[in-house]
């Protein structure tokens, strides 16, 4: 290599590896401290190495707040709006793409306006219809609002528009009906689009908080979003109980993690699905 | 027409109606109880969006608040994290090293993780004595508490060169009854460290849409640019950037849209205090409904948002127009 190219090599290994840095020491900062005594965490909350390593912080989060119950909440609502959202948003992204019947392209366009508004907008609204219905306060209320989403249907209807008719016509021919159809042909062949929309609807599930801000009150309610914040605004007795925090966060972030870790390439394609048509 | 139907009734009960519902709730002074769609809730016409704008109150004052902080908020948080995510692609893209998938994988991560989680996490790391401080101490400075200091950065900077109040001149009442003094006071040290949250959580997902356009462009306008015996910045200049346009566009679309909606890290780290200078129109709109039970109000102020957001996203269509050369 040229004297120049090696220079060039090296700065680019610098700026790649100091930001490495900048966005994953964070993490490394989280994980350390929650091992840590509250003393330790504040005397020297720089470092990753515990002193002593600690449990503690562990042992009060199972024994002194509602995790277990938030984790229960979380696992059950996340799975069923995941297995919602991946049957409803590819029938309508089945139907959309392929089946002709009057007002689909009203349907396309409305879906497409939804996935403009600004989701913030919306807490007020949202809060106002559960509370009209009923439905309040309940895992139904959790769950029902976000079962099917417009950026699923979306992907789901590019996706089929990708596949060939041809293959679905042979069916056709056959005699296969239309459930039929999308069941046992269509949506085997689907799979990399549908590993996607599992994979986004869980990590977008599961992290939800939003949502759970107007749509329960009762602590029993919380998912670990809804009751991790409460932990921090609320008071926890004495000090600043930094590791707790900090585990039960940690705690909160791992199924994430390790699905980004696993399915990586799937959460790449879902970042740029908009990049590409953009 | 059955595939769609689960689809279209979650989306219309959850999403289109809530909307009309609010807009009829934001006309009203309902408090919470009972059902806003009765007679015996006050109609109140617009008095809930005239409040925000003409009337001198506490309401005028908490909402143009929350429009400064958040405007400061947009100022540096779209330009920063567009820039970083273009320069950390630009690296990535370019040069011949080992480990791509890794470095990719480190700045992404950040962004897939929880709101809430990661919130807890610089909580910590902004403590008054928590690692950042403790970073700035081995440099030989003392931090700030931030999330305890409401002073305006720019106050900060006047302050250091002998200006501590207001020129007389920009004492006086400046638009919407906010002084002038006030509304360029810059973001406080407490918003700061919610900009640096958000800015190294979102930088990820631009970087992946600048790399999946880097990667898309065709090589042989490299070439042909080399060839013409163009350096480095030039090519980058007048040969990369021009064809990135439309993912520009994208990423300050998404970019703007965002930030005008931050939520879950105020609600987490500061509850739009000190002296409310975190305070946001999205968690005024909450606060004002969920807290203060002004239901009609906390409305009125989610439906401006929206036009803001609008307007907003209107306006760089227009920046960003393509030029028809003359």
């Amino acid at each position: 290599m040229r004297p120049r190219a090696l220079v060039n090599t090296f700065v680019g290994y610098a700026i790649l590896v100091f930001f490495a840095l900048v966005f994953l020491y964070p993490f490394v900062i989280q994980i350390g401290n929650s091992f840590k005594t509250e003393s330790d965490a504040a005397a020297s909350p720089l470092s990753p190495i515990p002193d002593s390593v600690s449990l503690d912080g562990f042992e009060r989060i199972f024994e002194g707040t509602s995790f277990p119950i938030w984790l229960g909440n979380s696992v059950l609502v996340a799975v069923v709006i995941t297995a919602g959202r991946v049957l409803l948003d590819s029938m309508a992204g089945y139907a959309l793409a392929r089946l002709r019947f009057p007002g689909r392209q009203a349907i396309f366009a409305s879906i497409i306006a939804l996935l403009a508004v600004p989701g913030v907008v919306l807490l007020i609204p949202k809060f106002l219809v559960l509370n009209q219905l009923g439905i309040y306060d309940s895992y139904t209320a959790l769950i029902l609002p976000l079962i099917a989403d417009a950026a699923g249907v979306f992907i789901m209807k590019q996706f089929f528009e990708s596949v060939p008719v041809s293959i679905e016509e042979a069916a056709r021919i056959d005699g296969a009906g239309v459930f039929r159809r999308y069941w046992s042909v269509v949506l085997p062949m689907a799979r990399p689009a549908l590993i996607t929309l599992t994979i986004l609807s869980f990590q977008g599930s599961w992290n939800e908080f939003t949502h759970t801000l107007v749509a329960v009150q009762n602590p029993n309610l919380f998912t670990l979003p809804r009751g991790l914040a409460d932990l921090v605004s609320g008071s926890l007795g004495s000090g600043t109980q930094y590791p707790l925090k900090l585990g039960a966060a940690l705690l909160a972030t791992i199924p994430v993690a390790i699905i980004f870790v696993v399915f990586q390439r799937y959460f790449v394609r879902g970042a740029t699905e908009g990049a590409d048509k953009g | 027409m059955l595939f769609v139907a689960p689809v279209v009734l979650i989306l219309g009960v959850f999403l289109l109606l809530p909307i009309l519902m609010a807009l009829w709730v934001s006309l009203t002074g309902w408090n919470g109880q009972g059902s806003p769609f009765t007679g015996d809730v006050p109609f109140v016409g617009t008095d809930n969006y005239t409040r925000l704008f003409t009337e001198d109150g506490l309401a005028r004052q908490d909402f143009m608040t929350s429009i400064r902080n958040n405007l400061y908020f947009v100022l540096l948080v779209v330009p920063a994290q567009t820039a970083l995510a273009l320069a950390l692609a630009l690296v990535i893209d370019k040069r011949m090293l080992k480990g791509k998938v890794f470095f990719r994988t480190a700045f992404y991560f950040p962004s897939v993780t929880s709101s809430v989680a990661i919130s807890v996490v610089f909580l910590f790391m902004f403590a008054n004595s928590g690692a950042v401080n403790s970073l700035l101490g081995a440099f030989g400075i003392d931090g700030p508490q931030w999330f305890a200091d409401s002073r305006g950065v720019v106050h900060v900077l006047l302050g250091a060169v002998g200006v501590d109040t207001a020129p007389a001149a920009h004492d006086s009442v400046g638009p919407f009854g906010l002084t002038w003094w006030d509304w360029l006071s810059g973001p406080s040290v407490a918003m700061c460290a919610i900009i640096a949250l958000v800015i190294w959580t979102t930088s990820g997902t631009f970087m992946l849409m600048f790399l999946a356009a880097l990667q898309n462009l065709p090589k042989q306008l490299d070439e042909a640019s080399l060839i013409d015996g163009a350096n480095r910045w030039q090519h980058l200049r007048y040969v990369t950037l021009p064809q990135l346009r439309p993912t520009f566009f994208l990423v300050l679309t998404l970019g703007l849209i965002g930030t005008w909606q931050v939520f879950d890290q105020i609600y987490v780290m500061s509850q739009g205090n000190p002296a409310k200078t975190t305070l946001t129109p999205a968690f005024l709109s909450y606060r004002t409904a969920f807290r203060e039970f002004e239901y009609g109000s906390g409305a009125a102020i989610s439906f401006v948002l929206f036009l803001i957001i609008v307007a907003m996203t209107l306006f760089q269509r227009w920046i960003l127009r393509e030029r028809r050369p003359s």
